[in-house]
């Protein structure tokens, strides 16, 4: 069924989209808040810049993190600066492709999710002696719950779908940037098509089986009285 | 410590702006009174810190919450208050307990007012706590608003309409437990209504705003018997009586009100016996009394007492005219037909009997 480089690139797949969804709630948590609140004039770019993996071409991702992640990109020196080296051609440097690639997955679910919280929850708690911080955490957390859950599943699966970005930045090292998608390739690149078929087999009932827990999720959602 | 809620706000927006200096006794019921877009909400959002306005000072019994001469702003969850939104607004993913508890935890032990079983009894939500606020009728979960309030011992309670999104049955269900709340809790209130019903039955003092402007402030009995406010133009028009209950008749279910001052008028309501010497509060309608030039004692009418003419004024639709009476001491207001006035040449200072079809006793 799968071999050794098979499993390798799962492992490596799971692995690069658990660590991905995870900087992206993190990341991604602040930036919605700010979206959905905010009256900045920035907010329009802003939101247009998280929103660019959407139509973009991901080889055109993958071309322009080439370059910042290379010896003479911004973030390819500060990286040799700090003595880490090159993170092109690593998994560090997939994670970073990732993020970006995967950033409105989860950052509009989350802006959505905050923006139909509005601003009364909020109040009502400032009113009852909550600080901002801790309206945040105990009301404004719990409320978007629902965002939370649809943005993890979109941005872990939004991950492991991820090809072009991957062989642009991440090229095609076994157990260091070869994630299911580019083994797929490899495979099919070598007629063995029976080892593609497993792959492709298992990506299609992972996907199925994620859309699916979105969709069957979708009717208990938390309203606001 | 000054009992007085003293506000100066000022604040502008695209299509609107506010520009008061109210000064509120610091216990009782202070209604804010206005129509849509007057700017009484934005005066209570104020008060709260929920909006700031661009200068303004508001001193609440002595504590300054915001100076902008020496640019004091506390922020609202700073402020020892309770507000309570026009819809509940409690918070979806608690309970109706953790709802109550919300502020209650957040505040320190000492400074512990209202327990939790004493909110629940003052409102009647014991039997709710385990609720989710989604299975709460609206004025379940008004009740539950008000008492989450209550369980922040606040220092100030502000009510943003809380019965404007309650329909009619819903709105008798809670006015009862917010009288409740102004006899038995020593804790000041600012109620913002639109309703000349709400207010005539709760408030103490009245505030008065047309367009972002204070037009009058004052007590209730005086603001409602005064004919310069459009108060007295409404439908609603009529004053606010306290009296004291100095007799029943058991054969006729007769409550005698004797009204303060000397040879002060007795009114008679057809109402259950209430203990002697409690105080009652009642409304009488404006086109609920008429005028005679005699006591005529032939009409069923119950309540004929003798007034002095203070005031007429001709009242917007064109067939009527508003009287302000003297009854001794206590205002009453008459709305009568202009044919009327002239016929008994209504003129300020003039005696007359006021023939009062009915009084509504108010909590």
């Amino acid at each position: 069924m799968f071999d050794a480089s098979d499993l390798g690139a799962i492992w490596l797949t799971l692995k690069l989209a658990s660590v991905t969804t995870l900087i992206l709630l993190l990341v991604g948590t602040p930036l919605a808040w700010w979206l959905a609140r905010t009256r900045s004039w920035w907010r329009g770019p802003i939101g247009a810049v998280v929103a660019l993996p959407l139509v973009l071409p991901p080889t055109v991702i993958g071309f322009y993190l080439l370059l910042a992640l290379g010896p003479n990109g911004l973030i390819g020196q500060t990286t040799a600066a700090l003595g880490l080296g090159s993170v092109v051609f690593s998994f560090t440097g997939l994670v970073i492709g990732s993020v970006v690639y995967s950033l409105p997955f989860v950052v509009q679910p989350l802006q959505n999710a905050f923006g139909a919280i509005g601003q009364r929850p909020l109040e009502v708690a400032a009113t009852l002696r909550a600080s901002p911080w801790d309206s945040f955490i105990h009301v404004a957390l719990p409320l978007a719950r629902p965002g939370f859950i649809t943005a993890s599943i979109l941005g872990f699966a939004h991950t492991v779908g991820e090809f072009g970005v991957v062989l642009m930045i991440g090229g095609n090292i076994p157990d260091k940037t070869r994630v299911v998608s580019v083994q797929i390739f490899d495979h099919v690149e070598a007629m063995e098509y029976a080892q593609a078929h497993w792959l492709a087999g298992a990506m299609l009932v992972f996907s199925f089986l994620v859309l699916l827990m979105l969709y069957a999720g979708r009717r208990d959602k938390a309203g606001w009285s | 410590m000054s009992h007085t809620i003293r506000a100066r706000l000022q604040l502008r927006r695209d299509t609107f702006s506010l520009d008061v200096d109210l000064e509120l006794p610091g216990r009782g019921i202070s209604a804010l009174f206005g129509h849509s877009g007057s700017g009484k909400t934005t005066c209570l959002r104020c008060l709260a810190g929920l909006e700031r306005a661009s200068h303004g000072r508001v001193e609440v019994n002595g504590e300054v919450w915001q100076d902008d001469t020496q640019r004091t702003f506390i922020a609202p969850h700073r402020r020892p208050l309770g507000y309570v939104f026009q819809e509940a607004s409690l918070f979806a993913h608690l309970s109706v307990r953790d709802n109550l508890m919300f502020g209650w935890r957040r505040v320190a032990s000492e400074q512990r007012k209202v327990s939790l079983e004493q909110a629940c009894e003052l409102l009647g939500i014991g039997h709710l706590l385990t609720r989710r606020p989604a299975t709460l009728s609206g004025g379940e979960a008004q009740r539950v608003g008000i008492a989450r309030a209550l369980l922040s011992s606040p220092r100030l309670l502000l009510m943003d309409e809380p019965l404007a999104a309650l329909d009619g049955p819903r709105k008798r269900e809670i006015l009862p437990y917010l009288e409740r709340l102004h006899r038995e809790l020593d804790i000041p209130l600012v109620y913002v209504s639109h309703s000349q019903d709400e207010v005539a039955r709760l408030a103490d003092h009245l505030v008065l705003l047309e367009q972002g402007r204070a037009v009058a402030s004052g007590p209730i009995a005086d603001m409602l018997a005064r004919l310069d406010l459009s108060l007295s133009q409404s439908e609603d028009a009529g004053v606010v009586l306290e009296g004291t209950v100095s007799g029943h008749d058991p054969a006729y279910q007769l409550l005698d009100l004797r009204l303060p001052g000397t040879d002060a008028p007795l009114l008679r309501i057809a109402h259950p016996a209430q203990a002697l010497g409690s105080s009652v509060r009642v409304k009488v309608q404006a086109r609920d009394v008429s005028l005679s030039l005699d006591a005529d004692s032939t009409s069923s009418i119950l309540n004929r007492i003798a007034v002095r003419v203070r005031e007429c004024r001709p009242a917007e639709n064109p067939a009527h005219v508003l009287v302000a009476l003297d009854a001794a001491g206590s205002a009453l207001l008459a709305r009568i037909t202009r044919y009327s006035a002239d016929q008994l040449q209504i003129h300020p200072g003039q005696a007359l009997w006021a023939q009062i079809k009915s009084v509504a006793i108010l909590g």
